[in-house]
């Protein structure tokens, strides 16, 4: 039996690893990528806690997750195809054109 | 058995997942994700959750990442620059290690309450995971369910006018 304290260990790492990839990368599309990878981390969480407090309130709400991460997705790939065609580039350092 | 099965499982996610932020080609950290996110639908059964490690591969596996990887191929995106900054890099990697020295600590220190519901393994068996997730989710949680409808609705109407060529 696997205890809880190693499913919330293993997605705590996940979500480190989310978070560094997010602030170190700086093509949009891989950044965009690390946030789903937290995302994931944290419905792993939900998922163990529902199992070990006997619950299923936490799976109901990782079926709301995953279905804001489909909207993000679909918005946030547009987000980028609309940002290329304007400047070539999805790095993330070409995004200035709201700065004053 | 199961110790050493999930300990293969977690090595697996947090190699691919290391490899997702590593990797130069998007591509390749695509794949990688799309690793992690099998392991952790795998994670899902051990946690007696089939339905949920069912649309994590659906709907995380399939349609999101064949939209990544779509947009990716469309774009053709070059492998990412050198012109790295390096303080990016340290300041970035120091805030993720200091997160999880934080969550670590926390997590040794917290106790559970022992608190235990009325879902156990026996009633998943009698009565089926998905049974179950869909009284609760049109019973309890009707009113979100409604929204996330109108939520949905929204992004594809967001999508469409955002990827118009005259914005």
């Amino acid at each position: 039996m696997v205890s809880l304290h190693s499913y919330l260990i293993l997605s705590a790492i996940l979500f480190a690893i989310g978070t560094i990839g997010v602030l170190t990368r700086r093509n949009a599309i891989v950044i965009f990528m690390c946030v789903e990878l937290m995302l994931n981390a944290v419905n792993l969480t939900f998922v163990a806690f529902s199992k070990y407090l006997g619950n299923l309130d936490g799976q109901v709400f990782v079926f709301f997750v995953m279905t804001v991460a489909a909207a993000e997705a679909a918005v946030g790939l547009a987000l980028m195809i609309a940002f290329y065609r304007n400047r070539e580039s999805i790095d993330v350092e070409d995004l200035n054109m709201m700065k004053w | 058995m199961e110790t050493l099965f999930f300990g293969l499982v977690a090595a697996i996610a947090i190699i691919s997942s290391i490899l997702v932020i590593t990797n130069k080609n998007p591509i390749n950290s695509a794949l990688s994700l799309i690793m992690t996110f099998f392991c952790v639908a795998t994670l899902y059964v051990m946690l007696e959750a089939p339905f949920m490690a069912a649309i994590q591969v659906i709907v995380y596996a399939g349609a999101i990442m064949v939209l990544i990887v779509f947009v990716i191929m469309l774009l053709n995106v070059r492998n990412e620059s050198s012109r790295r900054t390096r303080h990016a890099l340290f300041i970035g990697t120091t805030t993720g290690l200091v997160l999880l020295v934080q969550t670590w600590y926390l997590l040794g220190r917290s106790s559970l309450t022992g608190a235990k519901g009325k879902i156990d393994s026996a009633m998943i068996a009698k009565e089926g995971h998905t049974e179950l997730i869909g009284k609760s989710l049109f019973t309890d949680f009707l009113l979100p369910f409604e929204i996330t409808s109108i939520l949905l609705l929204a992004a594809i109407v967001g999508a469409v006018i955002l990827s118009k060529k005259k914005l």
